[in-house]
């Protein structure tokens, strides 16, 4: 096969390279590589296990990978190497940012609040690291304006305006997933890792956290990684997809390819023995009508 | 009949059930205390068995059990029981916005009006009791409680708001007054240059306690400082050279009135002196009553403006979620050291204004009961709320205080009695109800620190209490 320059390889804003996770002897990931195009939608998929999680919080810096290279490349040019840096220098400096599988919102405090926490470097330095802030000296206040504002921006976006000052804990479940994408974006990230976005939402608000992520795309620029199980917004929304079962990688194409790949409807579905031997009679058959074509 | 129904439905008090439980009650009490009480078997001096009728003590506890039964039954239980339906119902209604105002507003005044009660507290105090009665109420009530409000407040930013479990706060007490103490005596500094270096060194102590335990959280955090405590006071006891060992360290230089006034008896410029007052030790305690509610005031002032910058939000959101703050971007170990060493330096505040007040400090006074005392304000009153700890460093440090003034008991149990002996059996039987009735606290309620629209509060079953 000759290498077909695939749309997301052109100018990947996440590049991840032989990306190995053990704990023990278990092997989380083996050897995964596949990139996050620019402005694109690409989700992670797999079944139960198949280490989608670990990818993630490998990407966020919350575990540091046994092996493997993952390269941040800021649309200023800046590259960072992710496995080199700490969880919170991973959000702080190279602008990725994540929400989790258990939503993790700071409960006991308002919307506002949630969102104005997730601007706390930019408002730290304009606190002069606190100091000036205590004395009630420099431009604070028109700093903490702005972060309100952009806060405001975020909370009409996710229709959530009118329930700013409720605490949080207090929000439906559906509310809380959208409040918890809103906080990642308020820390102004060039990739915005989602953790299974759609879980526990009904079709409605599904198709309402569809339009969302679209929005983020087109409006913020902001190129989105997901991990999801719910087929409909996987295939209505990504641009890429990735499948993992056990650790390693089994297609890598668009929603379409993958759908129809027989290896991940495979994985998906379950087979007997016998049926994999068949599958993979059935690919090679292809590889070999592929190879002739070219 | 229909009146009478209707009477029993306002009033909710069944009569006619609450005769027949206790008439109930009163036939079990009677047939299990008729034999037991009512008959009472003893030996006379031959040795034989002889039957004494103690039939009226056995119907007069008859009488009680019949009666308490016919009590409970009209009034208490119908009162718990409504008492419960009220709170349901109170949880179930949504506080409408102007109510929610109104409670800021009231609280709001409350601080007011408390803040103008502490300032003139000395006064109204040397208005009923005179200048030289005064020193009691001044010293350990005023200057006693004060010190433990600053200590709560201090503490509060690291338990109450960052919600890590610090039970070796003292440590850092205990570095503040050894500091004013060697320094003044030492090197003959004022109390005034001192007292920040002191702030400072607890900070300093503060970091270096955080640095290498903050990657523990819980139980752990909670033992390692607690460890932490123990050891600054075993080095004071036995590093004898620096510290004078448990002899402590005495003659420690008073507070002066910026160096323009002194306290010292022999001294030229001596306040009572100078203005020709009669002399006595009150002014000496009502200055320093004032000094240590500016400290207070300081501290109050300071965490309320952390409160509203974005560290203060960190430490909060530290509390609520490490691992969400993590993904934020926000260095959770600086955040942490940060309350650390800033709860540390009001504790070394205190630490000093102690030593100036005492004019003795010895290891004795930074026992581990100290910390475990000033742990519980916070989580009496109610952690991260400012109002809630000094009202519970009022009951806890006060209620101890008024406590010895416990010899009108003797009226009841006789001369024999000794009030002392049971203050903090008291003391604690108080705590063990009131953190049953508010186990959140006094006041469990949280304030945002930003709003959009409206300022509301927050109930304090939605607010964690970190995980250490």
């Amino acid at each position: 096969m000759s290498p077909i320059i695939k749309p997301w390889d052109k100018d990947p804003v996440l590049t991840v390279e032989h990306l190995t996770m053990r704990f023990g002897g278990l092997v989380a990931i083996n050897d995964l590589s596949f990139s996050v195009g620019r402005g694109d939608i690409t989700a992670l998929i797999g079944p139960n296990g198949a280490g989608k999680t670990t990818v993630f919080n490998c990407i966020t810096g919350f575990y540091k990978p046994t092996t493997g290279m993952m390269t941040l490349r800021r649309a200023g040019g800046a590259t960072h190497l992710l496995e080199r840096m700490p969880d919170y220098m991973v959000s702080r400096k190279a602008k990725v940012a994540r929400t989790f599988q258990n939503i993790r919102l700071f409960s006991g405090m308002t919307l506002l609040e949630n969102l104005l926490v997730a601007q706390h470097n930019p408002l730290m330095i304009a606190s002069g690291m606190t100091i000036l802030g205590v004395l009630g000296i420099g431009g604070y206040h028109a700093k903490e304006h702005e972060a309100i504002e952009r806060a405001r921006y975020w909370l009409e976006k996710i229709k959530l305006i009118d329930r700013a000052d409720d605490p949080a804990g207090d929000l439906p479940y559906g509310a809380q997933r959208r409040l918890e994408i809103a906080r990642a974006m308020c820390t102004g990230p060039e990739l915005l890792c989602l953790d299974e976005p759609a879980a526990g939402l009904n079709p409605r608000e599904s198709a309402d956290l569809n339009e969302l992520l679209l929005g983020i795309r087109q409006e913020d620029k902001t190129s989105i990684l997901l991990i999801e199980h719910d087929m409909s917004v996987v295939m209505e929304i990504s641009d890429h997809v990735v499948v993992l079962e056990y650790g390693t990688k089994i297609s890598d194409g668009t929603p379409m390819e993958t759908k129809n790949d027989p290896r991940v409807v495979a994985a998906y579905l379950g087979v007997d023995d016998e049926e994999v031997v068949a599958v993979e009679h059935q690919l090679d058959e292809q590889n070999k009508a592929q190879g002739s074509q070219q | 009949m229909s009146h009478a129904q209707s009477a029993t439905a306002k009033s909710g008090v069944d009569f006619g059930k609450a005769i027949k439980d206790g008439l109930i009650a009163a036939v079990i009490a009677f047939a299990l205390l008729g034999p037991l009480v009512g008959l009472r078997t003893d030996q006379n001096m031959s040795h034989e068995l002889i039957l004494t009728n103690e039939m009226p003590l056995a119907m007069i506890y008859v009488a009680i059990i019949g009666v308490g039964r016919f009590l409970l039954s009209a009034f208490v239980y119908p009162w718990i029981s409504r008492r419960a339906a009220a709170r349901t119902a109170k949880v179930k209604a949504v506080p409408t916005a102007v109510q929610l105002e109104a409670g800021v507003r009231r609280s709001r005044f409350a601080a007011r009006g408390g803040l103008l009660f502490l300032f003139l507290y000395p006064a109204i105090i040397i208005s009923l009791v005179g200048i030289n009665g005064s020193i009691k109420w001044v010293d350990n009530f005023g200057v006693q409680i004060l010190i433990y409000v600053m200590l709560g407040w201090g503490l509060n930013i690291v338990i109450g708001l960052a919600g890590l479990l610090d039970l070796g706060y003292v440590a850092f007490y205990a570095v503040g007054a050894y500091s004013y103490s060697l320094l003044a005596i030492n090197f003959h500094l004022s109390f005034w240059l001192l007292l920040p270096i002191a702030g400072i060194l607890a900070a300093l102590w503060g970091v270096i306690l955080g640095f290498p335990v903050l990657r523990l959280s819980g139980d752990y955090l909670a033992i390692v400082t607690m460890a932490f405590g123990e050891i600054i006071r075993l080095v004071l006891i036995n590093w004898r050279d620096f510290s004078g060992g448990s002899a402590g360290i005495s003659s420690i230089p008073k507070v002066t009135m910026f160096g323009i006034y002194s306290f010292d008896v022999g001294a030229p410029n001596n306040f009572a002196k100078v203005f020709h007052l009669a002399m006595s030790s009150a002014y000496y305690k009502i200055f320093l009553y004032y000094v240590i509610l500016m400290l207070a005031l300081l501290t109050a002032f300071v965490t309320t403006r952390l409160r509203r910058l974005p560290i203060g939000r960190a430490w909060e959101a530290l509390r609520e979620d490490e691992v969400a703050c993590r993904s934020l971007g926000i260095n959770t170990t600086n955040t942490k050291l940060t309350a650390f060493a800033i709860g540390a330096m009001f504790g070394g505040f205190a630490g000093s204004f102690f030593a100036a007040r005492q004019g003795f400090v010895s290891p004795e006074s930074f026992v581990f009961m100290e910390s475990s005392v000033i742990v519980a304000i916070v989580v009496l009153g109610g952690m991260g709320s400012q109002i809630g700890v000094a009202l519970a460093a009022i009951v806890m440090i006060g209620g101890t205080e008024l406590l010895r003034e416990l010899d009108f008991l003797k009226m009841f149990f006789g001369d024999g009695f000794n009030p002392d002996q049971f203050r903090m059996l008291l003391f604690g039987v108080a705590m063990v109800g009131i953190m049953v009735w508010k186990p959140r606290g006094f006041i469990s309620k949280r304030y945002p620190t930003a709003f959009l629209f409206k300022k509301k509060s927050i109930s304090g079953d939605l607010v964690k209490e970190g995980e250490g």
